[in-house]
């Protein structure tokens, strides 16, 4: 089985930084992990492999540094990885980031099963996944919670509803988008890091795509950012200290001017 | 308004093109390629043709279309044959955006016995429901409600798309917009039109709550956004005998093709839907034990409540993840949020800081949770919360 498992590097921070010209994001200074989605991407892909034989390639758009959150992954069990970096790419929406990528993933080939995080910590659209599906034309599964079985081409999964889990049978090749309840990630072992270390990380310009370039980064995005800003976010709150019993008197004459009670 | 551009004389009806094809819009008539009224111009047939017969008349398509479309559109979410409150929220939003647009609003009704709910839509202010209805559409499934909704934007032109952020909406949504190679903002807290531009001006919270950024869709149609759920009041009932005007679509379910199916539901253990509830009572780390959610509970039960949690209670066992609010959870707004033993982490604060009246009990002053509460409580969760149960019971006699 030939399974694709799809990750973004993103600067571990919440403490982001604007340029005022650009309205981009001040990337300078800042480290940069793998989105803390994309890990249960990655090791669910890993366990797929495990379970049901097969190899896992690891996938990312993004600047040359994303180089390093690949071979994190190589570090987890993937066995290779390509890195998508073309300035053609970058200022790249969701629509634009995925027809990269759905293109890259045509290009290797009779792919089985890919798997997306559920979203992203910086752009969190989640949107990116279903967006690839569609350009590849497979079925997709949002919010997966677990993978039951794989067998004769078909998936069996548990997605998160609002209220409820639903059990699914989907036809490969299918896209799945995961949720942290999945499976806990997996520290690297010793000999993953070695591996890791070593690894020979294909980088892919905006030739080896084979897609059309007026689709890719600005060109190709619809949606353009206008204005960004910073929400001072504070309530003109009250404090109050006291008793166990001031506290819950305060709290339930709250609740009754709230009319709640 | 297909724009796909056929040699015939390099065509050698292969059919390849038709098999690629999501929207059964390629046939052959008259012993020609045709390209019908389904097409959306997202251009797949152009890339298998292995003779290079097709091609897609992209510029000139762009700059005249855009006066084609007309008209603000939300998806009528409906569950168990029954409107959602985020149908009438994004009806509201809609409704919202005509005071200055000017344009119609209708809404789009997918599933396999939902004309009946038109009605509802029309009470409350919508100008026409478009119902797309099949027997593939019975139940919830991305593909098939994608392409449900891909064909009617296709049809109308419709300018602007709303849907609500639920796992509904965000599930299929992207997958609409990438038919229709369109932009979609996710998630907006906020809508509404430029005043010069009349462009649908989209408001989003990204990194984790601590940016907004402003959004539009300059140069292709629909304009397409999700919402997060209560953002927008429901839209109330305006009038006893709304009669919108129906349009009834049946859904073209032949480019169906490998659909992913439902073979089991399990309800969540005692949760109702943490974005439908007024009221939420939230435990953090200081909740110590998973048997101290029964105080939790209890108190969420006698405000007629649901219960949430942080991720430090869901990492440590003590409740199930649908129960997670924040950041890796789920986003919510309720009336009321009380937030026990919970420090107010900025992934925490990403969940739930719109929620209308926020209470917090904590026993450190200085826990961040207080720089967004309204009301603050420093002091013992496990004093605070069973003296009130107590008072509530009481009043309640
Ligand atoms: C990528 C990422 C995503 C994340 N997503 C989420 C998310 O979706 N949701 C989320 O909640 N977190 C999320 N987190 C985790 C978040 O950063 C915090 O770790 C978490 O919210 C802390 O939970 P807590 O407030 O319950 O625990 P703590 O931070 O340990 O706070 C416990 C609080 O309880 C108080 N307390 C203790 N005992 C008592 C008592 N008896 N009475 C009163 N007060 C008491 C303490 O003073 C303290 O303020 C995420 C983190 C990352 C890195
Ligand atoms: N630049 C990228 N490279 C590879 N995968 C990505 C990229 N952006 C998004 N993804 C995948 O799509 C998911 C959803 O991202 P988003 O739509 O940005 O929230 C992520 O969890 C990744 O699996």
């Amino acid at each position: 089985m030939k399974i694709v498992v799809c990750i973004k590097q993103v600067p571990d921070t919440f403490e982001v930084k604007i340029d005022p010209e650009t309205k981009r994001i001040v990337r300078e200074g800042v480290e940069s992990i793998i989105n803390p989605y994309d890990n249960y991407a990655i090791e669910e892909a890993v366990r797929i492999k495990e379970r049901f034989g097969g190899t896992v390639t690891a996938v990312s758009m993004g600047p040359p540094q994303a180089e390093k959150a690949l071979r994190d992954t190589i570090a987890m069990g993937a066995d290779d990885a390509v890195l998508l970096s073309d300035r053609q790419f970058a200022g790249s929406d969701t629509l634009a980031t995925s027809y990269i990528l759905s293109c890259a993933i045509r290009k290797m080939g009779d792919v089985d099963v890919i798997v997306c995080g559920r979203e992203t910590l910086d752009g969190s659209t989640g949107q990116v996944g279903p967006e690839i599906a569609n350009h590849l034309s497979i079925p997709y599964v949002t919010y997966v919670s677990k993978i039951t079985n794989i067998s004769e081409g078909v998936m069996e999964c548990t997605r998160l509803m609002e209220d409820h889990y639903e059990e699914l049978k989907a036809g490969l090749p299918v896209l799945i988008t995961v949720i942290k309840e999945i499976n806990q990630p997996r520290i690297p072992s010793l000999k993953g890091m070695m591996k890791a270390k070593k690894a020979q990380i294909n980088l892919w310009q905006c030739g080896n795509v084979e897609g059309e370039p007026r689709h890719y980064g600005q060109d190709g995005s619809p949606t353009r950012v206008v204005d960004v800003w910073t929400e001072q976010m504070q309530k003109s709150g009250r404090k109050v200290e006291g008793d166990a019993e001031e506290l819950a008197s305060a709290l339930m004459s709250e609740l009754k001017n709230l009319g709640v009670l | 308004m297909a724009l796909i551009k056929i040699f015939h004389d390099k065509c050698t009806l292969c059919k390849q093109c038709i098999d690629e094809c999501p929207f059964a819009a390629i046939e052959i008539k008259d012993g020609k390629l045709y390209i019908n009224e389904n097409c959306t111009l997202c251009g797949l047939c152009v890339k298998v043709c292995p003779e290079n017969a097709l091609e897609k008349e992209e510029k000139a398509a762009f700059k005249t279309d855009l006066n084609y479309y007309k008209g603000i559109w939300f998806f009528a979410e409906s569950r168990d044959g029954k409107l959602s409150h985020a149908a009438y929220e994004m009806l509201n939003a809609a409704l919202k955006l005509k005071k200055d647009l000017g344009e119609p609003v209708a809404g789009v009704l997918i599933g396999s016995n939902v004309a009946g709910l038109a009605g509802e839509l029309g009470k409350r202010g919508a100008d026409k429901v478009y119902v797309v209805k099949g027997p593939e559409l019975e139940h919830f499934q991305e593909e098939s409600y994608a392409m449900a909704m891909a064909q009617a934007v296709s049809k109308y032109l419709p300018n602007i798309v709303l849907a609500a952020a639920t796992m509904i909406g965000r599930s299929f949504i992207p997958s609409v917009a990438a038919r229709v190679r369109t932009g979609l903002t996710a998630d907006c807290t906020d809508i509404g039109i430029d005043g010069e531009t009349k462009l649908l001006i989209q408001t989003r919270p990204t990194f984790g709550g601590n940016l907004m950024a402003r959004i539009v869709c300059k140069n292709h149609r629909p304009q397409m956004a999700t919402i997060r759920p209560k953002i927008f009041d429901e839209a109330p009932v305006i009038s006893n005998d709304g009669n919108p005007e129906v349009i009834e679509e049946k859904f073209d379910a032949s480019g169906l093709k490998n659909m992913v199916q439902i073979i089991g539901k399990e309800k969540v253990e005692n949760t109702v839907d943490l974005q439908e509830a007024e009221v939420i009572v939230s435990g953090g780390r200081g909740i110590r034990d998973p048997k101290n959610f029964a105080m939790i509970k209890e108190l969420a039960d006698a405000l007629g409540g649901a219960v949430g949690a942080s991720r430090a209670a869901v990492d440590s066992g003590w409740i199930p993840y649908p129960h997670q609010v924040g950041q890796t959870g789920k986003t919510v707004k309720p009336k009321i949020y009380i937030a026990c033993g919970i420090s107010g982490a900025i992934q925490h604060l990403a969940g739930m800081q719109t929620s209308d009246y926020i209470i917090a009990i904590n026993k450190d002053p200085d826990a961040p949770i207080f720089r967004v509460a309204n009301l603050g409580l420093v002091g013992d969760i496990f004093d605070v919360v069973p003296a009130l149960i107590k008072k509530i019971k009481e009043q309640k006699g």
